[in-house]
């Protein structure tokens, strides 16, 4: 069968994501690392599902946090019952539960947004999503006002001697959940329903005309995605044990597109990559600079400028050149790319600090510490060399990605050259 | 006209359609028994491509009726006109670019072969899906092209798949817009084949520029000039027609009396 080398592929990377799960955690054991991967464990979740939407569905939604935060919010309703004895529940099932939710808010609100496609679905995204984020305010008792509604996982007795209580034990339950939507939302993609959502995105009008109700294909579509965003919800409602308006915000669903276009709308893999790298961004760049979303923001500027496939696509762009035994002649001019692009990002960097130090930062001394070096930010000295660094970086850098351009043309030429 | 026993596979009574106060189709009656190949021509702007439009769904009428197999359809929408056996290709291409060849035409069969909004089947489980593809692909000699996305094909193959597309469902009236507009004459002579053999025991009506293909394909032809059908007979009544050929056919005809012949 012409098929089977092909699955045979697919188990093996399917094979390698579930060990790397399982194994992460035990080489970095830290609760930073914990919480880190946890994190990015939902995220896959959230922003695969919202490529369900804008991958494969072609609808670019401004709201999908409405989903996940809804789906959040039932789950620590549920759980704080559950605690109480008002509800019969294992914790495990928890994200089952945002998952349903997700999927009712995705049968109400999708039926009025997935009514149009294309620019009139993003403004309508947009309403919905503003609306949920005012009704959080409104209604103090479900949403629980501006401290959100808190809850403890853990509850009754432990089975097997898990009783979540650790964050680790709340790791391995996100990487069930991950792997298995991860499995599902791949599944999907390969269904007559998936299928048919890529033939709406590429053009709806024909997909009336072969027998499809566009309308109703977005709807479920929607529907569907809803459910894994309220299951990424309802893990969070673990993780974190508050769920507050910031769940159902413009800022969550301004997030996960990032996350996804940065990662590659195009392949499935895409928005995993996407969803890592942004949760990074977000916990680990935070932990070590107040500029972090200004890094995220020219970082998410530059891929949208030079690689809008996002990283998937550069990756998949070398699989031809691999296959033709080529790309030994690229990794010369990658690593000169790299590096002086290193350059680059070295004073941008600490053009950026030094910024933040002497302005926002000004208050505790414009003392600084950077690569391992302490200085004073006011000082003409470090301004010079970031300047000096800016230039050098610049030219070098300009030099290294032109010689890249042109060795990929020629490359891509022969490709060509060849198959006609 | 041809008041047979059975009804007609499509039937247009008094069919008009305006677009503000611009009447386009003013009025037309037209009707084409089931296993007619039926050709539709007429000088540019006359309203092929609005009927068309008309019968697919695309617009509503303004007034009138069409009817398939007897059934009124007048009013429904394009999915629900395709699910009653009405297919139809377009003037300027209109396929799934992003898609492969092979998944064009595996979308174009999903839902008369019963799979709907299904997310429950996996798709290369599904035998017949693959099987009907295949059986186009073959048909509209594209299986060199399967895997490659169907925007980068070239505009000949697009047309094909085109067709392939239209065809795909096994809808039993088809209406084909131009399908071999912009085509050298050997990729003509290939298309008429083509259409000929995919339309087989099926109703077929199409808009044709080429009177070549028209007389060639056609049982029957109904000009449209102005949003009226000036005539309707076989190509030889057609032809004999001294209002058609005054009004449209003549000068065209001497110009394409060439490939007519040379088709063999």
């Amino acid at each position: 069968m012409r098929y089977q080398p092909l699955n045979l592929g697919r188990w093996i990377i399917w094979g390698f994501t579930a060990l790397l799960m399982i194994v992460l955690p035990l080489v970095f054991k830290s609760g930073f690392a914990i919480t880190l991967i946890s994190q990015m464990g939902i995220a896959i979740i959230f922003t695969l599902s919202y490529n369900m939407l804008l991958g494969q569905g072609g609808m670019l939604s401004f709201g999908h946090a409405v989903y996940s935060g809804l789906g959040a919010y039932i789950a620590v309703h549920a759980l704080n019952m559950a605690s109480k004895g008002q509800l019969w529940m294992p914790l495990s099932l928890l994200p089952l539960v945002g998952g349903l939710a997700g999927a009712f808010f995705g049968v109400i609100f999708g039926y009025v947004t997935t009514k149009r496609a294309g620019t009139t679905f993003a403004m309508i995204t947009l309403g919905i999503g503003e609306l949920v984020f005012n009704c959080s305010l409104m209604f103090p008792g479900f949403f629980g006002g501006e401290g959100g509604i808190t809850t403890n996982r853990v509850f009754g007795e432990p089975f097997l001697g898990i009783n979540f209580g650790p964050a680790i034990q709340v790791y391995y339950l996100i990487a069930v959940w991950c792997l298995l939507s991860m499995a599902l939302m791949y599944a999907w993609s390969h269904t007559p329903l998936g299928r048919i959502a890529n033939a709406v995105r590429d053009n709806p009008e024909r997909a009336e005309f072969v027998g499809y109700d566009t309308q109703k294909v977005r709807w479920l579509t929607l529907i569907i995605s809803a459910f894994f965003a309220g299951v990424a919800g309802g893990l969070a409602c673990i993780t974190f044990e508050i769920v507050t308006a910031e769940n159902v915000s413009a800022v969550r669903s301004g997030g996960v597109l990032l996350a996804a276009f940065i990662g590659g709308v195009g392949f499935f893999f895409g928005p995993i990559i996407g969803a890592c790298l942004f949760v990074y961004f977000v916990v680990a760049l935070a932990d070590h600079t107040k500029a972090w979303l200004l890094y995220l923001g020219l970082f998410f500027m530059a891929m949208v400028m030079f690689a809008p496939g996002g990283i998937a696509s550069l990756i998949m762009m070398q699989f031809p050149v691999i296959a033709r035994s080529r790309f030994k002649e690229l990794v010369p001019h990658y690593a000169r790319t790299g590096a002086t692009g290193l350059l680059v990002l070295a004073a941008l960097v600490l053009t950026v600090e030094m910024t933040y130090k002497v302005s926002v930062d000004s208050a505790n001394g414009t003392m600084m510490k950077m690569f391992g070096v302490a200085f004073d930010a006011a000082g003409v000295v470090p301004w010079a060399i970031a300047i000096g660094l800016w230039i050098v970086g610049g030219l070098l850098f300009d030099k290294a990605r032109k010689r890249l351009a042109h060795a990929w043309g020629e490359i891509q030429a022969d490709i060509a050259g060849a198959r006609s | 006209m041809n008041p047979g026993v059975t009804k007609p596979a499509l039937e247009l009574a008094g069919v008009k359609k305006s677009f503000g106060n611009t009447e386009i189709i003013r009025g037309v009656d037209l009707a084409i028994p089931k296993g007619e190949r039926h050709a539709l021509i007429g000088p540019n702007g006359a309203g092929k491509s609005t009927l068309f439009n008309l019968m697919s769904g695309r617009f509503p009428v303004s007034a009138g009726a069409i009817r398939l197999d007897g059934e009124d359809i007048t009013g429904l929408k394009p999915f629900q006109i395709n699910r009653r056996g009405l297919s139809r290709s377009f003037q300027i291409t209109n396929i799934f670019h992003n898609l492969s060849v092979f998944e064009n035409l595996r979308c174009a069969v999903l839902w008369a072969l019963g799979y709907k909004y299904s997310f429950w089947h996996r798709l290369d489980s599904l035998a017949d899906a693959r099987r009907r593809a295949e059986e186009v692909l073959l048909a509209i000699g594209l299986e060199s092209r399967r895997a490659r996305p169907a925007g980068l094909l070239t505009y000949a193959e697009q047309r094909a798949l085109e067709i392939g597309i239209t065809i795909a469902g096994g809808a039993g009236v088809v209406l084909l817009d131009e399908p071999t507009a912009g085509m050298s004459r050997s990729e003509t002579a290939h298309v008429v084949e083509l259409v000929r053999s995919v339309t087989e025991g099926k109703t077929l009506l199409m808009v044709e520029h080429d009177m070549g293909v028209v007389f060639n394909l056609a049982d029957r032809i109904s000009v449209l000039v102005y949003g009226e059908v000036i005539a309707t007979g076989t190509p030889e009544e057609i032809r004999a027609n001294s209002a058609v050929q005054e009004a449209y056919l003549g000068g065209l005809h001497k110009e394409e009396s060439g490939p007519e012949e040379s088709h063999a």
